[in-house]
This record gives structure tokens, C-alpha cells and sequence, in this order.
């Protein structure tokens, strides 16, 4: 254990030193962790990328020979798929016809009519070449059935024979239906496919060709038509294919053809994704993306949620190519699909510590120096981090050894990428985290300084040592949040939301950025087709060669009839036999020929020597994949081309005329072709909005989805705000110890029940009835009153009765819960028919916190009267049942008194039997209503009973204490006025400075020397039905609800009943009443009404939470309610629109109380955390403890001075407003 | 969620809160039963195409229309399986007592989805000399996945339970000949099987969970009220 202990220390050191490193040296250590990263992933640059592009491999057609299966050592710049003998040998004949010279009666069908006729021909003469008794049946590949899934292009594609397309297969191959056919575009175009098509379509396969230069359309403006004849062969003969290229050349001659013909090119394919292999991989994509949401949506408090989230993300991703790069520098080349693993990976190196080390230095107290709070945040993690480090290594080591190649391989790649991982955080993500919160610093100095401007100089820091007592202040004053402009609109969340997207105008950016990518992936995976469609736009809009070049005059022939729509034709055709080609011979062809603009020429250039690079790269795979042959992980062989030049002569194009060719419709504008040409772009364009619109439903779905925060009025809530869990973290993350200690106030013995204070003076009481007095400013007791007797006690002197008390809890050590189990034998029975119902009232109806196992009997106090009873008959000593020891259990307010000495003679004045069920304190008079409804005056600072009243029988429940007047609510649902009245010297004196809330009237406050007398001035007998549970008064109105699901309001000076307001379908649970005569009410069917003092009627009424309403309160523009399901919820005062709610933790729902118009505070388990009202973040959370588990703030007091008192356990803990929230604001 | 909505506009103010409390209880559980049934669903589609994909023909409309046609009743069954277990899961916890308490946060559960996605990936994909090994590595990965996310005696117990029984359940479909595993080599059935089941039992267990955290304190206000 030692070891450990001295591990721990040591990293958490070095974990401290570092922080303080990294803080304060941030450019050097981010320059350098980016030079190393980049570094490491230097050695990715060799690697492929990764796609499914085909690769090429070009070998000489002379000394070429099938490759062999085995590979030959020395020949390392063969790739090493090239091996055996590849699917097939494609060998193109490529024909470029033109009708020349163009007459302008020639209509504009025939310049591709009689070019493509001769298809035909040239077919035969293929199919019919023998070379040796070699013909091309015997060498070309063999093709059976079509896949049966394209019945449709069983007439196209050849089938049962060789592979041999060309577009003679749209009318079978054969001429006669050529001939016979009317519109040869509509053949053609009927097989396209619709929409937009990346893949190769049927007329790329047949053309062979990209469809924008194979000239059939009608508007061609240079009136050549290009096809090839696509033969596949399964064996290469070398002669037979030169006998094939020597034929055609002289019978086609093309004259100034300078093509290359000694270079055959191996394409080799990767395996296809299909649709089917990329669904597993989105999702675990999205399971990724999902992941790092949720991760990185716990960020909180720092400056920059999203920069910090990117940093995350950035080294997570950056640890994965940095383990990759790494691996692959010392030779491990990965042979497992990046794509896939990835995801893994990330998921198994994970987001969680750069997280916690978020938080852990968040948590830090912020008035720290950032260096020492980084160094801090660190070191408090370190130990956590190092643990869950070593166990991941163990694990990946563990998988190591299942010597399962592939799982070695992730394991291998798994622990670099942790290493590389780690120390991304510790040095890239901890630096900016520095970085980022030292930005917050400045922010906030920066926003505070003009405020500060009209401001009193702010109060000295609150971080008080508990050890010393703070000096005293000069006077109570309150928190003045000033607050930029936009503060004070407290829109609504998802207000907020679309005005951010308004101002940010992210959805364009994101609709941008959708259409980049997808136009990204379209010219990544299709790259050929964009390719030659862009290419083929330029060439449109310039032609090249042709207006460019100067004319040359010597040899060009003008055909001034050319252009078909020029007027000046008059002119008979020339005949056709001077061909410009013949002409123009020994010119090169990247020098053309200038022709006149609108005259076919046919020109060979260094662009078609590999014309099929320009067709989609799946132009191949397509093709043979309709017969059922895969390429992928295959290669074929291309031949070099046999260029084919066709010219026929007008004539010939009107002889082979189909009659109804004339009758077609004239060529539209050019403005309409442009449109045509263009109907792609748009296409593209239209697509790429729809998939970024796409994109941006699906994100909002994602967020509505995962993001499920209720604005709604009625919705459930189902957001837990994860904010909330700060303090009480499930994250097995301990939150380190805040520096800003509250004030203990240490005296009582046990649990406090009852809190009441003036601003000046606090008095509390405990389960014992021990009530004692502290001064609100310093902490200082001022007077105890014990419960035996009126002893008075100095603040600092001993208490005789605890003596007594440690005696007793000292006989009963063994028992756990000594008080809860204890039996009253010595108490006198006072109500000798009663049972003693003392311990199954709560006193403290407002304040009920939701329990686990009891609180579904709410206060219905029926049915445990009854028990009480039956149990009472008996055995009236029975022990009561011990209390579950669940910290959230509801507490019932346990009426047991310790055993009365049997030497102190119970006394007239007090009534110690019986517990303190209400206080209230009024300038130095403290009014106690005790279960057996005797209600006590005590002075404050003496410690004396001034006067008691036992009028009533019945315990009182609540009380109310305003000017001179005390209201007491009792049991059994009756409601008694008391005045207070002074005989003697009526000179009124101040206890002590001026009475906090500066618009109550005045408490009186008496001297001791005052007789003072408690009358019973009215008492109204069935106020209600029910017992009362609240009772609250102010601005002259006493309100009370009870069980019977009624709200009564009574004036205070007559004691009148004013209104009953019924509405409630439960019983009343919480009031707030205010001197703005706000009155709101919740109730335990968890509704909360409005509603108007004055007049009686229901303002608003919501449905506000699943169980009881515990608390609430209004400031002037909203309501801050709380219930049994441990939500508080912030409504809209006006709309009764719910804003937002928060989560609380079980037990703590009730505490909250509101500091001012934005600040909220609420209790947790051992800590009170600090709320902005109109954002609804969390500000600061303060500890109250060093042990925070299991304590719970039940009961939460906002004093006037900006303080705070809260019950915690036996002690009362007073926290000054940290600075965290003068900072903020 | 998908609650909000339903219960905004479903609940007037004026009803009941007894009434109320209950239609909202049953509208949670339907929900949640949905939800847990899409997520089976998917599950299912998606780790069938992953099983099925190392026979993909080159025309993905074919293998649409196989995976669609050939198992139609498959991903409704598994659909129906993970709604009754990922609500069986909460309401065990809610019946033994001991609330399930380890890192119940999304981001938790997201990660474990994605191991899960993993064992599959890994039963898929990777190549093992023998099935022993395969299905031990698998196990492995499985009781690391529960071991991690989970770590409750009552959650292993119900895993190991479910997959007993899910794995029965595939041997009698496989010996009455409704479908066949390519390379068998556990009675009719794959030997990792088992695994399979138990990981995916203790991701829907997971999500479950997850979902019922906000239905747990209601339904437990129910119960006393009762």
C-alpha cells in the first residue's frame, strides 16, 4: 500500500509539474507537439491512398509476353498485380467518319446517318479477318448469358459469342434495320439511364467513347463522328492483331495519323465497394460520430466549448495517423482496411480522458493563477489517468496474444496510438486547454472592466480562510449583477439557438460545405467523367486550332457553302475529291488544317491515342461485370487503338437517307442546345443542394434526437442537464476540493431542522430543540437555548446539557441511528388519549425533499395517524421503526427529546416535551411553535422566554411572523392570530443596524426590558378542511394551502378570509407570496398556479412537474419551481412558458433559493451550486466539506448580504457568493 | 425525444395527474419499446449485411433485394427480442434493487454499441486458423464488453441466460431446415454464436438502461402511490 501510496505521490507530482510546464511555455510546446506529429505522419506519404481508382501499368507491345504467375524478383518496378495473364486484351478500333466537303443541302441528321452506317462494314471486314487460319472467333473472349437482371439489354449486348460492341449493336448489328429505323437518336438515347449517372451507361459501352465527342447530335459543330469498335480477346496473337491493324489501315487509311502504337497499358482494379459493404461501415461511422458528440457535448466551462471539442477530436485523430505513420516507419505496412478499423480505434483509445482532464481543471478554483490551476487540474487526475491507461495496455496486450494476425495487427496499431495518444494530451490538449482558459481570464477582466465603471469598488475576494473570522461588514448589501445588454432579454433557448444560426449563418455554411464535399466525391470517384465533361465544355466555348490559328491561305480550300446557315451559299457544291486531309498531308496534327470554321475535318491527335481514359474507370468493370466477370482485383490489357478514318461524300449521305430524316424538326436555337449542354451542371448543382439540404435536416434530426432539451410547456422532461452532474459526478471522476470553504457553524448535535432568519440574526433548531442564535455576518453564536431549561449560555460558553446528551448516545453506541430508535419512556404524557404523533409530521412542508420509499403519502397524515394508533394501543413505548438510512430519505421531524435528568423538574415556562415544529425571527424575538401548540416568544440575544401562549392544543405547523402580528397555523386545520403587544417602554430599539429587506416595514424589536405579551386575537377555527402544510405572509396578506387542495387568503389586520382559490387537483405543497403580491402556489399533483392577490382569479396555471411541487420562487419575471422528481424548472412569469430546467440530484430538489434577479442557487449533495437565471449555466459549485458524499442540502436560506446559509447535517454552513459570479458578471 | 411531442400535445392540463401519470407511464414504455425495437432493426439489417457481404455478387440491386427478401422476418424478430430485453433490463434492476450505476451516460453507451459493432465486425471479417480460437477470442471480447459497460451480476446472469436460450432457439430454426449456417461447426449453428448474443444482450440491456433513467423515478412514484 505504501508503494501505491508513493507511486501516487510521485505521479501526481510529476503530473504537477508538467501542467505548470505546459502553462506557461504554450508556443514552444505547441510548435513543438506539431512538428512531431507531422513527423510521424511523414512516412503516410508513401503509402497509396486509398480509393478504388484503377492503376495503370505500361508495358512496350514488341517484346511483350503474358506475364507469368510467378513474380521475378529482379523486376521491381512491375507492380504486383501483374502477374498471370490478365481478364482480357482490349482491342479498340477506333473510326472518326465525316461527310466531306459539307453541302448545305445536306440536312443536319446525315452527319452521323452515313458515318455510323458504316459501322457496318467495317464490322464485317473485322469479323470476317483470317489471319493464318486464325479468325477472331478462335481468339476473341467468349460471352454466354447476360445477368438476369438485364433482360432490357438483351437485344444490345451480344450474348453467346464474342465480346464485340460497337454501336452497330442498337440495331443488332444489322444494316437493314439500320436503314429502316426513322430516328436514330431516339435508339440511341432510349437506353440512357435517367437522372444523372456517374457510371458507365450504355452508350459509353457502345461507343467507347465519352458521349460528348461522339459527334451523334444534331447540333455538332464539327461534324465528325467518332465511335470504336470494342473487340475483347482472350488470348494475345500478336500477328493476328497486326494483320487486323494493317488491313484496316489500308483499306481506311487515315493519312495523318501519327498515333503511338507501341505501348499496351494494364489496368489493374481494386475490389468494388458495394452498396452492401459501405452500409456496416456508415454506421459504424455514425456510431463514431454519435460517440464523439455525446463526448465532447460534456465539455463545459471554458471559454470555447468548440475549440476545445476540435482539440479533442484533432488529437484523437492525430494519435491514429501518428500510430499509422509510425508503424508503417518501421515496416509494418497495414494490410488491414484503414476505413474499417478506424472507428475501433477511435472508440478503443476514447475521448474520456481528455474530458476528464477538462474538468478536473475547470474545477479548479478559479481565482488561482491558470498555470497553477492546469498544474492542479492535472495532478488531481493523474492517478486515474495513469490507471486507466495501464489497464487499456493490459487489455491490448492481453488481445495481442490470441496471435490472430489481424487482431495483433489492431493491437499493434491500438498501442501506438495510445502512447501517441497520451502524449498528445499531455502536451498538445493540455497547452490549449491552458491557452483557453487563460482567454477566459482575460474575457472576463476585459467585460468587467467597464462595469466595474459605475460600480461601488467591489468587495474584497470572499475566499476567507475558516480559521480566521472575517472582519465585520459594514453593512448588508446585495449582489448588483450588471449585466450586458443582451443579458436582460433572457430569450428562450431555442430563440438563442435560431438567432445564433441567424447571425452564423450556418446553414449556408453548412448547405456550402455539403455541396463542396459532394461535388468532391463526385469528381473523386468519378473523376473521367467530370473530366471530359469539363473538357468538353471548354472545348465548346473555345475551339481550339481552328479561330485561333491564322489562316493558312496556300492551302486551305474555302468552301464559302459550309456553313450551313450563311446566306452567302449560292454556290454549287465543289466536288468532294480534294479532301482536305489529303491536302494538308505532312502536317502534323497538332498543327491542323485551318479549315472553315463550320467543315468537317478529321484530325488524329495525341488525344486519342488513349481516348478510353477519358470514359469512366468503371467503364470496363461495367462492361464485363453485365456477363457476370468481375475485374476487381483483376487487370486487362488495352491494345493500342487502330485508327480508322471514314470520309464519305454528300451523295453518299443523302443516298442513305431515311425519308423521314428531312422532315425533322429545325435545330432549335443555340440557346436551347445551351441550355441542353448545360442541363448537366445544373443537374450537378441541383443534386449538391439537395444532398447539403439533406445533410442539414439530417443534423437538425440528429439534434433533436439526441439532444432532447424540453422547452415545452407540458413535455416531460427528459433532458438531464449534464451540467448538472458536476457536483455529483457518475463518472467515477471525484471533483477535486473547491478552495473556497464556506463558514461551518458548528454547535448543534443534531440534524437542524428548523432555519429562520432576519438578515442580521440567524436561528436555528435542531431534531433536539436546541435553538440557537447566530450573528448572520461573522458566524459567531450569539445565544443558545437548550431545551432544559432556560439556561442562558454565552456564545462561547459550554452547554451543560450535551453533557447529558453524550451520555446517552455514549449507552447506545451500538445502535447506528440512536435518535430515530429511541424510545420516550420518561415522557410525560400530555395528551394522555393522543397518541404521539410528533414523528410522523414533517415540520417543514415547503421543504419536503422527494424520498424514495415514503414520500408517496405526501402529507396525508390519515393513514399514519391510524398506524400511530394502533400502534400506540399496544405498546406505547415501542420503538419507532428504524429509519432506512438512505441520505434521501424524507426526514420526519422526530419529536424525541432526550431523557429529561430526572433532577430538573419539568418547568411551567417550557415546554420541552413537545418539539419545535415552526420558528420564525423577527428583529431580536423568536417565535417557536411546538407540536403540542404552545408558541413561545424567546429573545434573541438573551435567550430568554418572553412570553408563551397555550391557547391551542393542536401543533402548530406553520408560522408567520409580521410586524407585530403572529399567524399560526395548527393541525387540525384551524388558523390563530396573535398580537404581540408591548406594555412597557415603548422606545423601540434597534438590535442592530437597520432590518435587512429595506422594503418590509420594520420589525419591531424590543428591549429586554419590555413586557411583552402574546394575545390570541382572532382564531379561526376550520380555515380549512385539512391540516394546514403553508403558510406565508406578506405585504398584509396571510396565505395559506392545505391539504384539502385549497389556498385561502386571509387579510392580516382583521384576520379576514379573503379569497379561497381552488384550482389545485392536490394538496398544496408550496407558496410564494411577495410584497408585489404575486402569489403562486404549487401542489402536489405538481401543478403551479398564479394567481392575482387582488382579484382571486387564476393568472396561470402549468403543469409543471411528476410529483409534488416543493418549492418555488418568483422574481419578477420568472418562476423557479422545484419537485419531487428533482427537476427545478424555470418558467416565463408572464407566458408561463417553461424556459428551461435543470436536474437536480435525488434528495436536493427542494433547496434553492434565488440570490438575485439572475442568480440561482440550489443544494446538492455536500455542495450549493451557483445558476445563471437567464442561460441557465452552471456557475460555480462550493463544497461544503471535505467528506461531500452523503450529506445533502435539504434547506437553503439567501440572507441579505449576499450570503448563503444551507442545513448540512448538524452544522449550518454560511457561503459567501464566490467570485466566480462577480467575475461573470 | 420522440416524447415531447406526443405528450404536448397530448396531455391536456385539465386531466388528472393520477391519469396523466399513467397515460405518460404507458406512452413511456411504448416508446421506448419503439425505440428499442428500431434500434434491433437496424442492428439486425445491419449486421446481417455485414455476415452476408463476403457473397456479395457485383449488382448491389440483387443484394438489396436478397437481404430484403430471403430473411424478411429476421430483423422484426430481433426487433421485437432487443424491445424485451432492453426493458426487461431496467425493470430487473428496478425488482432486485440495486440500480444500475456505472457511467450511464450516452457517450457510454454509444461506445458500447461500437464494441459491439467490433465483435461482429471481427465474427465477420477476421480470419482465424480455427473456430476455437474464434469463438474464444469472441467470448473474450464479449464477457470485456460486459466487464466494461456493464458490470452487474444481474446483467451477466440475464446475458448468459438470453443467449442460452436465443442460441436453442437457433439450433431448432437450423434443424428444421428454416435456414443454414454456410460452415457450421457447433451442432447446426456457428460456435461464436452464443457470443454473439450475449454482447448484443448486454448492448440493448445498455441502451435500455439508459432510456429508462428517466422513466425511473416516475414509475417508482407510481408504485408507492399504488
Amino acid at each position: 500500500m505504501t508503494v501505491r501510496e508513493r507511486l501516487r505521490q510521485n505521479i501526481s507530482a510529476a503530473f504537477y509539474r508538467h501542467g505548470l510546464l505546459c502553462a506557461s511555455y504554450p508556443v514552444p510546446i505547441i510548435l513543438f507537439t506539431s512538428a512531431s506529429i507531422l513527423t510521424c505522419c511523414y512516412p503516410l506519404l508513401k503509402l497509396p491512398l486509398p480509393g478504388t481508382g484503377p492503376v495503370e501499368f505500361t508495358t512496350g507491345v514488341r517484346d511483350y509476353s503474358t506475364p507469368s504467375h510467378e513474380s521475378q524478383g529482379d523486376l521491381s518496378e512491375r507492380p504486383d498485380w501483374y502477374r498471370g495473364p490478365p481478364v482480357a486484351y482490349i482491342q479498340q478500333v477506333l473510326v472518326k467518319a465525316a461527310v466531306s466537303p459539307w453541302d448545305n443541302s445536306l440536312v443536319p441528321v446525315d452527319v452521323f446517318r452515313s458515318p455510323l452506317g458504316r459501322v457496318f462494314s467495317v464490322l464485317e471486314e473485322i469479323r470476317n479477318h483470317v489471319y493464318t487460319d486464325r479468325s477472331l472467333e478462335a481468339l476473341c473472349l467468349q460471352v454466354t448469358d447476360l445477368l438476369p437482371g438485364l433482360r432490357r439489354m438483351q437485344a444490345v449486348l451480344p450474348e453467346h459469342g464474342c465480346l464485340l460492341v460497337s454501336p452497330g449493336n442498337y440495331w443488332q448489328n444489322r444494316r437493314d434495320l439500320f436503314d429502316a429505323d426513322p430516328d436514330l437518336l431516339k435508339t440511341v438515347h432510349q437506353h440512357e439511364p435517367k437522372g444523372l449517372h456517374t457510371s458507365a451507361t450504355l452508350k459509353d459501352l457502345l461507343f467507347g467513347v465519352p458521349g460528348k465527342q461522339t459527334g451523334v447530335n444534331l447540333y455538332s459543330k464539327k461534324r465528325v463522328v467518332t465511335y470504336t469498335i470494342t473487340i475483347a480477346l482472350s488470348s494475345y496473337d500478336a500477328r493476328f492483331v497486326a494483320s487486323l491493324r494493317a488491313r484496316l489501315k489500308q483499306l481506311h487509311p487515315s493519312a495523318n495519323c501519327t498515333l503511338r502504337e507501341d505501348h499496351m497499358v494494364h489496368v489493374h482494379f481494386k475490389e468494388e465497394i458495394g452498396i452492401a459493404e459501405l452500409i456496416p461501415l456508415v454506421t459504424t461511422y455514425i456510431i463514431l460520430f454519435a460517440y464523439i458528440y455525446f463526448s465532447t457535448r460534456k465539455i463545459d466551462m471554458v471559454k470555447s466549448k468548440w475549440g476545445l471539442a476540435l482539440a479533442a477530436v484533432v488529437t484523437v485523430l492525430s494519435s491514429l495517423l501518428m500510430s499509422v505513420g509510425l508503424c508503417t516507419l518501421f515496416g509494418l505496412t497495414p494490410t488491414l482496411n484503414g476505413g474499417e478499423i478506424f472507428p475501433y480505434l477511435v472508440v478503443v483509445i476514447g475521448l474520456e480522458n481528455v474530458l476528464v482532464l477538462t474538468k478536473s481543471v475547470v474545477s479548479t478554483p478559479v481565482d488561482l493563477e491558470v498555470k497553477l490551476r492546469i498544474a492542479q487540474g492535472l495532478s488531481n487526475e493523474s492517478w486515474s489517468i495513469m490507471k486507466n491507461m495501464a489497464t487499456e495496455l493490459c487489455i491490448i496486450l492481453i488481445g495481442y496474444f490470441t496471435f490472430v494476425p489481424a487482431i495483433q495487427e489492431f493491437c499493434l496499431f491500438a498501442v501506438v496510438g495510445l502512447v501517441s495518444d497520451f502524449f498528445l494530451q499531455m502536451f498538445f490538449f493540455t497547452t490549449v486547454l491552458s491557452i483557453d482558459i487563460r482567454r477566459m481570464e482575460l474575457a472576463d477582466l476585459n467585460r468587467r472592466l467597464p462595469a466595474e465603471a459605475g460600480m461601488p469598488p467591489p468587495k474584497p475576494g470572499p475566499l476567507r480562510p475558516r480559521e480566521t473570522p472575517p472582519p465585520p461588514r459594514p453593512s448588508p448589501h446585495t449582489i448588483t449583477l450588471q449585466a450586458p445588454a443582451f443579458r436582460n432579454l433572457r430569450l428562450p433557448k431555442r430563440l438563442r439557438v435560431v438567432y445564433f444560426l441567424a447571425r452564423t449563418r450556418l446553414a449556408q455554411r453548412i448547405i456550402m460545405v455539403g455541396t463542396v464535399i459532394w461535388i468532391g466525391i463526385l469528381v473523386y470517384t468519378d473523376p473521367a467523367g467530370l473530366r471530359t465533361f469539363l473538357a468538353a465544355q471548354v472545348s465548346e466555348q473555345s475551339p481550339l486550332g481552328e479561330a485561333g490559328l491564322p489562316p493558312h491561305l496556300g492551302v486551305a480550300p474555302v468552301f464559302p457553302g459550309g456553313d450551313p446557315t450563311s446566306t452567302l451559299s449560292g454556290l454549287p457544291a465543289p466536288e468532294p475529291t480534294p479532301l482536305p486531309e489529303n491536302q494538308s498531308q505532312g502536317h502534323r496534327a497538332a498543327h491542323p488544317e485551318v479549315a472553315p470554321v463550320s467543315s468537317p475535318q478529321i484530325t488524329w491527335g495525341p488525344e486519342d491515342e488513349e481516348l478510353w481514359r477519358r470514359l469512366s474507370f468503371r467503364h470496363w468493370p461495367s462492361l464485363f461485370s453485365y456477363y457476370n466477370i468481375t475485374l476487381a482485383k483483376r487487370y486487362i490489357s488495352i491494345l493500342p487503338v487502330i485508327p480508322v478514318t471514314l470520309h464519305l461524300s454528300p451523295q453518299e449521305a443523302i443516298d442513305t437517307r431515311h425519308p423521314q430524316d428531312t422532315h425533322h424538326a429545325p435545330p432549335p436555337s443555340i440557346k436551347t442546345s445551351d441550355l441542353q449542354t448545360d442541363l448537366t451542371l445544373y443537374k450537378v448543382a441541383a443534386l449538391g443542394l439537395f444532398a447539403g439540404v439533406v445533410l442539414v435536416l439530417l443534423l437538425f434530426c440528429l439534434y433533436r434526437v439526441l439532444c432532447p432539451r424540453n422547452y415545452g410547456q407540458n413535455g416531460v422532461p427528459h433532458g438531464r442537464r449534464r451540467r448538472g452532474d458536476l457536483p455529483c459526478d457518475e463518472y467515477g471522476y471525484s471533483p477535486p476540493i473547491s478552495e473556497i470553504s464556506p463558514l461551518l457553524l458548528r454547535g448543534h448535535s443534531m440534524d437542524i431542522e428548523c432555519l429562520a432568519s432576519d438578515g442580521m440574526l440567524l436561528a436555528s433548531c435542531c431534531l433536539v430543540g436546541h435553538i440557537r442564535v447566530w450573528d448572520a455576518q461573522t458566524g459567531d453564536c450569539l445565544t443558545v437555548i437548550p431545551n432544559n431549561g432556560l439556561r442562558r449560555s454565552s456564545s462561547s460558553g459550554c452547554w451543560e446539557h450535551r453533557d447529558g446528551w453524550d451520555h446517552i448516545s455514549a449507552c447506545e453506541a451500538e445502535n447506528i441511528f440512536p435518535i430515530r430508535r429511541r424510545t420516550t419512556p420518561a415522557r410525560p404524557a400530555l395528551f394522555g388519549d393522543q397518541p404521539d404523533l410528533t414523528p410522523l409530521i414533517d415540520t417543514n412542508f415547503g421543504l419536503s425533499p422527494p424520498s424514495q420509499a415514503l414520500s408517496s403519502s405526501g402529507f396525508d397524515f390519515g393513514g399514519l395517524v391510524e398506524k400511530a394508533y394502533q400502534e400506540h394501543e399496544p405498546s406505547p413505548t415501542l420503538a419507532f421503526p428504524p429509519s432506512p438510512p438512505a441520505s434521501q430519505q424524507r426526514r420526519r421531524s422526530l419529536g424525541d427529546q432526550p431523557v429529561l435528568p430526572p433532577e430538573l423538574p419539568p418547568q411551567n415556562n417550557g415546554d420541552w416535551d413537545s418539539s419545535v415544529w415552526a420558528m420564525e425571527l423577527r428583529g431580536n424575538l423568536i417565535a417557536t411553535g411546538r407540536s403540542s401548540g404552545k408558541l413561545e416568544l424567546w429573545d434573541a440575544v438573551e435567550g430568554s422566554l418572553r412570553c408563551s401562549n397555550e391557547d391551542g392544543v393542536s401543533g402548530i405547523t406553520a408560522l408567520a411572523f409580521l410586524n407585530n402580528r403572529i399567524v399560526a397555523a395548527r393541525l387540525n386545520g384551524s388558523l390563530d392570530f396573535f398580537t404581540v403587544e408591548i406594555t412597557k417602554p415603548l422606545g423601540l430599539l434597534q438590535y442592530r443596524g437597520p432590518p435587512g429587506r429595506g422594503s418590509l416595514p420594520p420589525s419591531p424589536c424590543y428591549s429586554s426590558e419590555d413586557v411583552i405579551s402574546c394575545q390570541l386575537t382572532r382564531s379561526v377555527q376550520c380555515a380549512h378542511q385539512k391540516p394546514i402544510t403553508v403558510l406565508k405572509a406578506a405585504a398584509g396578506r396571510v396565505v395559506t394551502g392545505s391539504q384539502d387542495h385549497t389556498v385561502r387568503v386571509y387579510r392580516l389586520e382583521d384576520s379576514c378570509c379573503l379569497f379561497t382559490l381552488q384550482g389545485h387537483s392536490g394538496g398544496i405543497t408550496a407558496i410564494y407570496i411577495d410584497q408585489t403580491m404575486v402569489l403562486a402556489s404549487g401542489g402536489q399533483d405538481g401543478t403551479i398556479c398564479v394567481w392575482d392577490v387582488l382579484t382571486g382569479s387564476r393568472v396561470s396555471h402549468v403543469y409543471g412537474h411528476r410529483g409534488d411541487v416543493t418549492s418555488l420562487v418568483c422574481t419578477t419575471s420568472c418562476i423557479i419551481s422545484s419537485g419531487l422528481d428533482d427537476l427545478i424548472c424555470i418558467w416565463d412569469r408572464s407566458t408561463g412558458i417553461k424556459l428551461y430546467s435543470i436536474q437536480q440530484e435525488v434528495g436536493c430538489g427542494a433547496s434553492l433559493g434565488v440570490i438575485s434577479e439572475s442568480l440561482l442557487v440550489t443544494g446538492g449533495q455536500g455542495c450549493v451550486s451557483f445558476w445563471d437565471l437567464n442561460y441557465g449555466d452552471l456557475l460555480q459549485t462550493v463544497y461544503l466539506g471535505q467528506s461531500s458524499e452523503g450529506q445533502s442540502v435539504r434547506q437553503l436560506l439567501v440572507l441579505d448580504n449576499a450570503a448563503i446559509v444551507c442545513d448540512f447535517g448538524s452544522e449550518l454552513s454560511l457561503v459567501y457568493v464566490p467570485s466566480v459570479l462577480e467575475k461573470l458578471d | 425525444m420522440a416524447e415531447d411531442s406526443s405528450l404536448s400535445g397530448g396531455a391536456p392540463m385539465h386531466r388528472g395527474p393520477y391519469i396523466s401519470m399513467i397515460t405518460n407511464r404507458t406512452m413511456n414504455l411504448l416508446i421506448r419499446a419503439a425505440m428499442l425495437f428500431m434500434v434491433g432493426v437496424f442492428l439486425a439489417l445491419v449486421l446481417n449485411l455485414l455476415q452476408v457481404q463476403r457473397n456479395v455478387t457485383l449488382f448491389p440491386p440483387d443484394v438489396i433485394s436478397s437481404i430484403f427478401s430471403s430473411a424478411w422476418w429476421l430483423p422484426p424478430c430481433c426487433g421485437t427480442a432487443a424491445a424485451l430485453i432492453g426493458l426487461l433490463y431496467p425493470c430487473m434492476d428496478r425488482r432486485l434493487g440495486e440500480p444500475h450505476k456505472l457511467k450511464r451516460e450516452w457517450s457510454n453507451v454509444m461506445r458500447c454499441v461500437a464494441v459491439f459493432v467490433g465483435i461482429n465486425h471481427a465474427s465477420a471479417k477476421v480470419d482465424f486458423v480455427n473456430n476455437v480460437q474464434l469463438s474464444l477470442t469472441l467470448a473474450a471480447l464479449s464477457v470485456g464488453l460486459w466487464w466494461t459497460f456493464d458490470r452487474s451480476r444481474s446483467g451477466f446472469g440475464l446475458g448468459v441466460i438470453i443467449a442460452i436460450l436465443a442460441t436453442l432457439a437457433t439450433q431448432l430454426l437450423v434443424y428444421n431446415g428454416v435456414f443454414q449456417y454456410t460452415s457450421p461447426d457447433f451442432l447446426y449453428i456457428r460456435s461464436w454464436l452464443p457470443c454473439i448474443f450475449f454482447a448484443g444482450v448486454i448492448t440493448v440491456g445498455n441502451i435500455g438502461r439508459q432510456l429508462a433513467l428517466y422513466e425511473y423515478k416516475v414509475s417508482q412514484e407510481k408504485t408507492h402511490q399504488d
